[in-house]
């Protein structure tokens, strides 16, 4: 089992995007995501600058998998799409069926996303006899539902799991950061640079409970499943997906390692540095809000 | 064929006054999860289901069947079982999410018109013609996210058929990408059926005001002279930023009468109207109005102007009791 660095999902700086790619050159994770998976306005870094990373990610021994984005709704959306797919260095991951539809005609391997809504082994074999090499299933996945549906996997198939941050639950045509600012999402002023983890919502009574990224919803609580490595290894899960923070993220990553190697206090060095509390509920078949017997909320 | 118009049946008396009143289709679910309004006490069994297709077809009306949840892993065959039964049953197309059970239902009844879900979340041509290519679909019901123009854009490079929601509940967010409910619940429309499900809502008198919450998660506080709606996930107040606010979207309903015109001149095959979970004089009342609406507009599409008493008669039937025209319209986003 190994270690994936997710898409980065909240819009940075250029320079600080850059920076934190150049350090995760020499974090202990086999694969990279890259690109712009959540909004289209988001332009700091383009497609070709995404494909400079990916590069110098892969000439650092990375792994490096182009994302593409969720919601697609324009012409110009797909004209992206249509690049990163034409591209052809880098494995990509669709996050939705137009995607699968253009890497199944190029006839190549690709990874299928979360978002794809894989809830059982007859849509991954669909996927698999389009080129899936990978596939994660939908964050909201149960232990006992992934174990069912793995026993009926397509051969080869490699599952990789959202194992750590803030879960992406939602996404819409409206951007809420833009409305917290009473700003239409066309003139946006890319309010999203100011909140490099979300704008946090809380419920009226002050508890933590979403975060706002754009036209993402993300849950305030952060998922972590570094305590259940027996279980994921059980399953036969390849890869665990760390999605990024803009603070500590190589600790964090740096964490799972040593959780993987069996070192003591790994999870406990991790809680220290968590942006939120924990939350597992998904996990083990509850409310995605809850950690352990005890709700956040 | 365009404009046709697809009501709610979340029971047979539902059904019947749709028909009655104008639909040219309605939609039904079977009685258990496979459907997205899995809720206590709405739906049909098969007995129920044979009787609405009889009622329709007799008066030249279609009957569609939403099994537009994801079939999970080890409860599949509810899921075929329920595709067996609607090839049985007769029904003029089945409405479906899940690219395996597409699979299923091709392979085994090659004659069933399939649709394409609103939950399937394909809001581009090139997903919406992946189904289409693959399964064989002929409708394909959009996601409420997309402007007007973006939906024209889709009908022109697709021969599927388009289907948009017209009347009722607003979804925000991309139908089939939204697990708030299960964040909260532990049950979303894609696994279980149901968004905010109503054994997970408390109601309670407190000093400050009528709370509502979810599973505990308060999602709104009512003053005195404030009217308070079912507690949907994401039309509660909350705090951002110091601020406190509808955060994600109002307690409004989509009413579109206004595109009508519009959505004629683009080539749109059909209107949905939202609402299995509302009474049967509801399904009456909004069927009615639009019938006239839809009748009136493909007599004179240039002429058309919504009547004002067709919305009045909307918005006393509206969540909240305003309407918005949500993201076909621009500003909305």
């Amino acid at each position: 089992m190994n270690l994936s660095l997710g898409p980065l999902l909240y819009y940075w700086s250029r320079d600080d995007v850059l920076a934190f790619y150049d350090e995760a050159k020499r974090w202990p994770v086999t694969r990279v995501y890259l690109g712009e998976s959540v909004c289209s306005r988001r332009h700091l870094l383009r497609l070709p600058d995404w494909l400079a990373v990916a590069e110098q990610l892969a000439a650092a021994g990375k792994e490096v998998a182009l994302s593409t984005q969720t919601l697609i709704e324009s012409e110009s959306d797909l004209k992206t799409l249509r690049r990163i797919v034409g591209d052809g260095r880098f494995l990509v991951e669709a996050n939705e069926w137009g995607a699968v539809r253009l890497l199944s005609e190029a006839g190549v391997p690709f990874v299928a996303g979360p978002t794809l809504n894989v809830y059982n082994p007859e849509t991954l074999d669909v996927l698999a006899g389009l080129g899936a090499q990978r596939w994660l299933p939908p964050v909201e996945v149960t232990r006992t539902a992934l174990a069912s549906l793995l026993e009926r996997a397509p051969a080869g198939m490699e599952t990789e799991i959202f194992a750590y941050g803030r879960l992406p639950l939602a996404y819409s045509a409206r951007c809420f950061t833009a409305r917290h600012y009473n700003l239409p999402k066309d003139d946006c002023q890319f309010r999203c640079l100011d909140h490099p983890d979300g704008l946090p919502l809380a419920t009226r009574e002050g508890a933590p409970f979403l975060t706002l990224n754009g036209i993402q919803t993300q849950s305030a609580g952060v998922y972590n499943l570094i305590g259940e490595l027996p279980a994921l290894r059980q399953l036969g899960i390849a890869s665990l997906r760390l999605s990024p923070q803009s603070r500590h993220m190589g600790r964090v990553v740096e964490a799972f390692r040593a959780a993987l190697a069996g070192e003591d206090n790994a999870a406990d060095a991790l809680a220290r540095i968590m942006p939120g509390p924990p939350v597992d509920g998904y996990w083990h078949g509850r409310a995605g809000l809850e950690y352990g017997t005890q709700q956040p909320c | 064929m365009s404009l046709d118009l697809i009501c709610p049946a979340g029971s047979l008396v539902s059904l019947k006054a749709a028909i009655d009143n104008g639909a040219d289709a309605v939609y039904m679910g079977f009685r258990d999860n496979t459907n997205a309004r899995a809720f206590p006490g709405l739906n049909f069994d098969a007995a129920q289901a044979a009787e609405g297709l009889r009622y329709a077809h007799e008066r030249g009306r279609k009957v569609l069947l939403a099994l537009n949840t994801y079939p999970q892993s080890d409860t599949w065959t509810r899921w075929t079982g329920a595709v067996d039964q609607a090839a049985k049953l007769g029904m003029d197309a089945v409405i479906l999410a899940d690219p395996g059970l597409m699979r299923y239902a091709v392979r085994h009844y090659p004659n069933l018109r399939l649709h394409l879900s609103v939950q399937g979340s394909a809001t581009s041509y090139e997903a919406v013609n992946f189904y289409r290519e693959h399964f064989g679909i002929q409708r394909a019901v959009l996601p409420r996210v997309l402007s007007l123009p973006q939906v024209e854009n889709v009908v022109k490079h697709t021969g599927v058929e388009i289907e948009l929601f017209g009347f009722g509940g607003l979804c925000v967010m991309v139908e089939g990408r939204c697990l708030l409910s299960s964040y909260c619940t532990g049950e979303s429309p894609n696994s279980a059926g149901v968004c905010s499900p109503a054994k997970a809502v408390q109601w309670k008198d407190t000093p400050a005001g009528l709370e509502s919450r979810l599973n505990g998660v308060l999602l709104d506080r009512y003053g005195k002279d404030e009217k308070a709606g079912y507690p949907t996930l994401c039309k509660g107040r909350f705090d951002v930023g110091g601020e406190t606010y509808y955060a994600i979207e109002e307690p409004t309903s989509l009413n579109t009468l206004d595109l009508l015109p519009e959505m004629l001149k683009i080539g749109i095959a059909a209107i949905k109207i939202e609402g299995r979970q509302r009474s049967p004089a509801y399904v009456a009342q909004v069927t009615k109005v639009w019938r006239a609406a839809i009748d009136a507009v493909k007599k004179d599409a240039a002429g058309f102007k919504p009547a004002p008493a067709w919305q009045a008669e909307l918005n006393k039937l509206s969540e909240g009791q305003s309407h918005t025209l949500g993201a076909y319209h621009r500003p909305w986003k």
